[in-house]
């Protein structure tokens, strides 16, 4: 199947790797099987659940509708960067306090999300929140307790910039 | 009995000093959660792991003429392919009955299919191999000759004499049927100024777990040992199963469940290509692994609802509701599951329709049939939402025919707050419920009078709200009436073991599991409260079947009841243990003694005496300094069952306010409101995020969600995208408050509160959705779920 393998060369999460993969191999398979990255999860693998979520040069993109080989030279980001980074440590606090996780099989793919539109500076409103985690789907919680998680850490991050 | 808002109530008579009971404390684990660091079980990789993939039947009903494996079987990366016919060399088949539901019948379920597929979905053969993705490959390789028979898929039809028979030694289609009459319901019915009669549907649905199933099996051939990393609601149910079907006695399995990725019932049945796993590790002396990816989980894991009620309600025009009377009929897949059987759901819809009132006339039969569909069973809040829709359903149809306030009805018709022990029509026992409380408490909380003039007001603007509602009960803390009767070895008791280690520090190990709910947090605000340290001193092992006290696990809302009393009592008892020892180190009685924030004080005074770590110290590290005699036990053991009552129920009332745009068809949520007694509060928060998930899962089910087949047995619409679930943009925020009545059963006081939500939320939406349509005419909708289409038909306006 050699035709079909290609050689990348890519960090993730500050580190370089070099691999070759199977032309097939979609990102989300490659960080959980290749880098037992394993908290980028697979809830569909057809673009609907949003549980695959990472980011790709600072966007966030659903790991199971792009491929491996198509991150070749990019910057690839996942749960467990992004927690050592300290980058969402309020959000992930804020999240404990309100339970706004319950089995936790959403979350991660749910803070990536959520932090993208906070990024964005300023307290949206909570259809604003709605509609942006409006493609990420939990099952457990009713969305409810992440609305009120994300607007808190929203409020908080605008209070502390005043 | 009290009302407690969302905040945390006042400490309970339950309370010590430092209790954490009635607290929302949060859960201990979820930092790793959230972190990307759980260990689901599609997480795990073991040395020598190998791959399954299963070639499925692309037939509802169809002979399995030959299978040719040879392609497959040089394809690379490929370790073995197995037929039915050689897998059930290794694993028996099995037959989903039990003896309490009479005149249940199935027949025998093989792990693979052999001879004959009996769903579209079923496995026909397993390819294991290096990777999922080689696996699958091979998958494309074999050659099976099918021949395909009459796929019967028509509930209705399926006993007619013309039918085919799916299993012709069963002699018919009929999985179960059970009649009940209770008080006089003709007389009933003859005394009402008004009867209304209507056929209500419920859509086939499923639980899209977020996690799809997961299993890794690994029979170690030098231990005659079977570990198995599942994602399942009841280890030790499993552990029994897996042993029974591979011929090995119970200690040679070890069934372990980390974390969990969602399972609402799903989780905790056998399932056909879950026993192929272990068997297939079994076979080839090596860990395999199988996760059921999101199409596969469509066609296999379970359904669930799928009924057809018709039903009526007898009413004077008083508002006294005169009888009740039901016809269900459900169908299920080829097989009854096993172990818990498809014929619960039926038999739950006869016990709890009617539940909450007082009017004892009441007549039902339910049938169930068996379909060439994919298998159907219990799912969080079996025949809850069933049972309440139809008995809401038809309050609000009745109180709409006499021209009578829908919750007056109710005030007039609901057992009374002070009437206990009570039962309902069916006979179901009810120790103490609190249905008027609640629906005063409800009634001010949504500010009904104002929301009705809002409505009326609107209305004058063409704009169509609604406002519905929906009393429920609900079974939690079952006993072994639910299934050890029957038969099924499924454990309605747990237990805790509590362990003081050498820092002053409790382990707790403990049956029932963790799917997300909290069962560990509050587990360990139990342990912690009772024997009297922070709660961060308490860790908790669950999901271990080598680990573990034998346990039931986690389903029909019981880990909290069951689980957190055991936890409980076995605090208090290593309280006991403790205070004695310190006694003997302190030469003071043990019963002027107490533990309270990790430090054995004086009761009366409070006044530290000495530290829980110096306790341990001495007794693990110089026991020659106690006393000749004093051998200190620093693990205790309790165990805790409910024996008085068979099950533990709750009550509630749930509302609803929506929009309905008559052009479009659409639905908006507007709000949602939920008041329910699930007895004592351990932890405030974790109940009402269990209510607004469980309630958003019923919107799903009225709104969204429905397996659409078509006649010849095939899911048309098997995948997320298709299948419609609820996501954050359609749902509204749920205000939930709670009444607390406490089962007098434990000594915590606690009822289950998992399902509460799923089991009112279709019943109050469809409710709302008739009183928003009601001023323009339209016919009743009783067919869920409520697309924009059937609005629309409703209107007639397509
Ligand atoms: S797994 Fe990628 S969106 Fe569901
Ligand atoms: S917490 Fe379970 S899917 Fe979101």
């Amino acid at each position: 199947m050699s035709e079909h393998r290609c050689d990348i060369k890519l960090t993730v999460n500050g580190e370089t790797i070099s691999e070759t993969v199977e032309a097939r191999t979609t990102l989300v398979d490659f960080l959980r099987e290749a880098l037992s990255l394993t908290g980028s999860h697979v809830g569909c693998e057809h673009g609907v659940c949003g549980a695959c979520t990472v980011r790709v040069d600072g966007v966030i993109v659903r790991g199971c509708l792009m491929l491996a080989a198509q991150c070749d030279g990019a910057k690839v980001e996942t749960i467990e960067g992004v927690s050592d980074a300290g980058e969402i440590a309020d959000l992930q606090a804020a999240f404990e306090r309100r339970n706004a996780l319950q089995c936790g099989f959403c979350t991660p793919g749910m803070l990536l999300t959520a932090q993208e539109l906070l990024r964005g500076g300023g307290v949206p409103s909570r259809d604003k929140i709605r509609e942006q985690i409006s493609g990420n789907y939990c099952r457990c919680t009713g969305y409810q307790a992440i609305v009120d998680a994300i607007e808190a850490v929203a409020q908080e991050r605008a209070e502390a910039k005043r | 009995m009290k009302i407690t808002e969302d905040s945390p109530s006042a400490l309970t008579a339950l309370d010590r000093p430092n209790s954490y009971i009635g607290r929302s404390v949060p859960r201990p684990n979820m930092a790793r959660l959230m972190q990307g660091r759980a260990q689901f079980v599609s997480d795990v990789t073991l040395p020598r792991m190998a791959h399954a993939a299963f070639v499925r039947s692309p037939h509802a009903h169809a002979k399995i003429k030959s299978i040719d494996s040879s392609a497959a079987k040089q394809a690379p990366g490929v370790v073995a392919v197995v037929t039915g016919a050689e897998l059930s060399k290794v694993i028996t088949p099995w037959v989903g009955v039990l003896t309490h539901l009479k005149g249940l019948k199935s027949a025998p379920q093989h792990a693979i299919a052999v001879d004959r597929a009996c769903w579209a979905g079923e496995a026909v053969c397993a390819v294991v191999a290096r990777s999922r993705a080689e696996a699958e490959d091979a998958c494309e390789l074999v050659q099976i000759e099918y021949e395909e028979l009459i796929a019967v898929t028509d509930a209705e039809t399926a006993l007619d004499a013309k039918t085919l028979v799916i299993h012709p030694e069963l002699g018919d289609n009929l999985t179960f049927e059970r009649v009940h009459t209770a008080g006089n319901p003709e007389q009933g019915f003859k005394a009402a100024d008004a009867v209304v009669e209507t056929t209500f549907v419920f859509g086939r649905h499923t639980g899209v777990t977020n996690e799809p199933r997961a299993i890794v099996a690994d029979w170690n051939a030098g231990d005659q040992r079977m570990t198995v990393y599942q994602g399942t609601q009841a280890p030790h149910m499993m552990q029994n199963l897996f042993a029974k079907h591979l011929g090995l006695q119970e200690h040679q399995v070890r069934v372990l469940t980390k974390d969990v990725g969602g399972s609402f019932g799903i989780k905790v049945h056998t399932y056909a290509d879950e026993m192929a796993i272990v068997a297939l590790s079994k076979l080839l002396k090596r860990p395999v692994k199988f996760v059921a990816d999101r199409i596969e989980s469509f066609v296999t894991d379970i359904h669930a609802r799928d009924h057809r009620v018709k039903a009526r309600i007898g009413v004077k025009n008083d508002g006294t509701i005169t009888a009740w009377e039901i016809d269900d009929l459900t169908g299920i897949g080829p097989y009854s599951v096993y172990p818990r059987t498809s014929g619960i759901e039926a038999n739950q819809v006869v016990n709890l329709t009617g539940g909450p009132y007082t009017c004892p006339n009441y007549k039902a039969r339910a049938r169930v049939v068996f379909l060439n569909k994919n298998v159907m069973c219990q799912y969080r809040a079996v025949g809850h939402p069933i049972a309440t829709a139809v008995t809401e359903g038809l309050v609000e149809l009745a109180a709409a025919k006499i021209g009578m306030d829908p919750l007056e009805l109710r005030r007039r018709n609901l057992i009374a707050d002070d009437a206990h022990p009570s039962q309902g029509p069916s006979g179901i026992k009810f120790e103490a419920l609190s249905h008027h409380a609640a629906l005063a408490h409800l009634d001010s909380m949504m500010n009904y009078a104002g929301l009705r003039a809002e409505q009326a007001a609107l209305r004058q603007k063409g704009i169509y709200r609604g406002i519905g509602f929906a009393s429920f009960v609900e079974v939690t803390n079952p006993s072994a009436a639910f299934y050890g009767v029957g038969g099924a070895k499924i454990s309605a008791q747990d237990g805790a073991t509590v362990r003081l280690d050498a820092t002053g520090a409790v382990f707790c190990h403990i049956g029932v599991t963790e799917q997300g709910q909290g069962a560990e947090a509050v587990t360990a605000q139990c342990v912690a409260s009772a024997f009297g340290v922070p709660i961060e001193r308490v860790r908790v092992i669950m999901g271990d079947t080598d680990n573990t006290p034998y346990g039931g696990g986690t389903w029909a809302s019981r880990a909290a009841g069951i689980g957190g009393e055991a936890a409980w009592q076995a605090g208090k008892a290593l309280r006991q243990n403790v205070v004695a020892i310190a006694g003997s180190i302190l030469q003071a009685k043990p019963d002027t003694l107490d533990i309270r924030n990790g430090v054995v004080v004086d009761r009366d005074t409070g006044k530290e005496r000495i530290g829980l770590d110096e306790v341990a110290r001495i007794a693990y590290f110089r026991p020659d300094t106690l006393p000749t005699g004093v051998q200190a036990e620093l693990v205790a053991t309790r165990h805790y069952v409910p024996r008085a009552w068979a099950f533990s129920f709750t009550n509630g009332i749930q509302a609803s306010y929506l929009e309905v745009d008559t052009d479009s068809g659409f639905v908006k949520l507007l709000n949602h409101w939920c008041v329910e007694d699930c007895g004592t509060v351990i932890n405030p928060q974790l109940v009402d995020e269990q209510i607004r998930g469980g309630v958003v899962q019923g919107l799903g089910a009225a709104l969204f969600e429905q397996c659409v087949y078509d006649d010849r047995g095939q899911l048309l619409n098997g995948n997320m995208a298709d299948y419609l679930v609820p996501m954050a943009m359609e749902m509204p925020d749920i205000e939930c408050a709670h009444v607390v009545t406490p089962t007098a059963d434990s000594e915590l006081g606690a009822k289950g509160a998992g399902e509460a939500g799923t089991a009112g939320a279709p019943g109050c939406v469809m409710n709302a959705i008739n009183d928003a349509l009601r001023p323009l005419g339209a016919a009743a909708l009783t067919d869920m779920p409520f697309t924009p289409g059937k609005i629309l038909r409703a209107l007639g306006k397509v």
